[in-house]
């Protein structure tokens, strides 16, 4: 490689060619049998479906109906239809509250699986359990567990005085309810934590401790450091999967009936689903697929961003 | 849904010697004796919480309707024939539902659904890792790109691929699209098949070796761990699913548990019309749940390792 000239053209053409000549090999062909399901799956399910998704949010396809182009109309459709904001609201509110939830209870869970040897394991287990539980079957227990009237959550918060509001009713709680349920499932979020809490060097705490840091100043400068990588994906993943929270929701809330269900509980990715497969709006519910996307992609760059500041890699400096 | 090209470059890389190493821990940490003891109780009073919903659950699925909602964990009155009203329908509601059937299109749908991610994938990564081509980091870099993908975004477009092929209203897109391989799991096993040395594959070719025999003969017996968190992750991912068969399944003798459980929420919901039988509905949900309960137990290390290395949730 080093004898090519890489700067001029001829060098250039050379390392082209080179390339090229690659798809000549017997390696390349094998390679790409290997590689032709997920090949075949990209073009036509992936960038294909992305295309015709695209294509779509221009349009008032309705799988019945005669199609027509409708120009930007579904996007400006998005901006005066109320339910959009009403669904996004939901969405970000529920989405605020289940991150840092989560992320506290499971580093608090985590930290303390730490503390108490092998004995961990069996811990770890319980605490995932919730996480197999189908979320239908989820969203089932909320509706039972946090009646309002009959609930184990208000009976427990009778005894010791409080009366418990209706959380499957009341507008206000909808959502801090539905994060309580999930903060069950905070097994998950546990088992990434205590496997990077375990990967701290035991040597990074006693050399803090021979420099007189205290037991805050050893969580903050080395025990949050060194996990902060595990700590950011947490808030990506949650973060991504809050905001297209479905199946306890739709469960608890909708059905076919009452495609739309109360305006609390409407959540965006249910809103899509609904406009949809319940009113076969294709064209317009691709354009709300679309703007599901790019509010993703920009809190996910957000996230990104801030984290260069926060997050340690280790032998990245 | 989880990292995009940028972290996965940091990502810890996952080796079979790595995921192999032993965790030296013991049964009690030194230090302050009570100071364990006192974290210990904590934690058994958190078990508490998260144990709980399942006993309250299997409990109110043995009682009588009047009884569902008194939270005493004995039943006052044993009723175990909801179970069997789950399969042959309560009193003065005329449907008999097919819950047996349910249970079987899950497990039929499950077991097709992980079999075809796992295999698809573990040929995809195998070029990934193996093989050197031109376009390798480009097209290993749209892999990771779909994780970013929202499921949402491309819904529409697959279902009307399905409804062009005529196969919209079965049971078929719920398994078929995994053929197409999946970008978690290709990521993982590659990550395993680069773990293998590359020694082993070239005294194999000069063995006299094949490609396929290379990937069948030596990579996948040395990456069957990995292969098995595939299969179990998609395996819980295809049984808790609600989405697909909402949007495909219109026979109730097609549908999954999570699925038929919706639909019997739906009947004997009193905003339905029902009359509020949720010690039925309670005894579909433990149903739903004793499956995923089992193959956590059967694959607890798998899962456990398939979380902490690759960062997938649930």
């Amino acid at each position: 490689v080093a004898s090519i000239p890489v700067n001029t053209a001829s060098g250039r053409r050379a390392r082209v060619r080179r390339w090229a000549s690659g798809f000549r090999e017997r390696e390349t062909w094998a390679a790409f049998a290997f590689l032709s399901p997920w090949l075949f799956g990209f073009v036509i399910f992936t960038g294909g479906a992305m295309v015709a998704s695209a294509v779509l949010s221009f349009t008032d396809y309705s799988v019945i109906q005669e199609t027509r182009g409708v120009g930007f109309d579904n996007y400006r459709d998005l901006f005066d239809d109320p339910q959009v904001g009403t669904a996004l609201r939901n969405t970000f509110i529920y989405t605020v509250l289940i991150v840092p939830a989560d992320m506290i209870l499971s580093l608090a869970l985590a930290m303390l699986l730490t503390r108490i040897g092998r004995l961990a394991g069996f811990f770890r287990t319980v605490f995932y359990l919730p996480v197999m539980t189908p979320a239908v079957a989820v969203g089932i227990l909320y509706l039972l567990l946090f009646n309002g009237d009959f609930g184990l959550i208000n009976g427990a918060l009778g005894l010791i005085g409080i009366k418990g509001p209706y959380w499957t009713t009341d507008p206000t709680w909808v959502k801090p309810g539905l994060a309580l349920m999930q903060l069950w499932s905070v097994g998950a979020s546990v088992v990434i934590l205590f496997a990077a809490l375990m990967t701290v060097p035991q040597n990074l705490y006693e050399a803090a401790s021979i420099d007189g840091a205290g037991r805050w100043r050893r969580f903050r400068d080395v025990t949050l450091p060194m996990i902060s990588p595990a700590l950011f994906f947490l808030v990506i993943i949650n973060t991504i999967h809050g905001l297209q929270t479905f199946d306890q929701v739709y469960t608890a809330f909708f059905n076919a009936n009452d495609p739309y269900g109360t305006d609390a509980s409407l959540f965006y990715v249910i809103y899509l689903f609904q406009e949809a497969f319940a009113s076969f709006r294709m064209g317009y519910a691709s354009a709300l697929a679309w703007l599901l996307f790019a509010v993703i992609g920009i809190v996910t760059v957000i996230q990104i961003v801030v984290s260069r500041r926060l997050v340690y890699y280790e032998g990245s400096r | 849904m989880t990292t995009g090209p940028a972290q996965a470059a940091q990502a810890p890389v996952v080796t079979p010697a790595a995921a192999a190493a032993p965790e030296r821990r013991r049964w009690w940490p030194e230090g302050n004796p009570f100071k364990t003891a006192a974290f210990i109780a904590l934690l058994a009073a958190m078990t508490v919480a998260f144990v709980y919903p399942f006993l309250w659950a299997v409990s109110a699925s043995l009682k009588p309707r009047e009884q569902v909602f008194d939270n005493r964990l004995i039943p006052r009155t044993f009723q175990p024939e909801n179970y069997l009203d789950l399969f042959n329908g309560v009193e003065d509601i005329a449907y008999k539902a097919p819950f047996a059937q349910w249970l079987f299109n899950s497990v039929y749908i499950g077991v097709l659904a992980a079999l075809a991610v796992t295999i698809s994938s573990s040929l995809v990564a195998f070029a990934f890792a193996y093989f050197r081509f031109p376009l390798r980091n480009f097209l290993f870099g749209c892999v990771l790109a779909t994780m970013m993908l929202p499921a949402a975004v491309t819904m529409i477009p697959v279902y009307l691929v399905w409804n062009e092929i005529g196969l919209a209203t079965s049971q078929v897109p719920l398994w078929a699209n995994n053929l197409f391989a999946s970008a978690f799991y290709i990521f993982l096993l590659r990550q395993f098949f680069l773990g293998i040395p590359r020694d082993l594959f070239e005294a194999a070719r000069i063995d006299g070796d094949n490609y396929w025999t290379m990937f069948w003969r030596i990579a996948v017996p040395l990456a069957r761990p990995a292969m098995i968190v595939s299969f179990v992750f998609e395996f819980k991912a295809s049984w808790t699913d609600l989405m697909k068969p909402l949007i495909y399944l219109r026979e109730d003798a097609d549908y999954t548990v999570p699925r038929g459980l919706k639909a019997l929420l739906d009947l004997y919901g009193p905003s339905a019309g029902g009359h509020g039988d949720y010690q039925v509905i309670v005894a579909g949900t433990v149903l739903a749940t004793i499956p995923m309960i089992i193959v956590f137990f059967l694959g607890q290390r798998y899962f456990v390792e398939g979380i902490a290395t690759q960062g997938r949730k649930g």
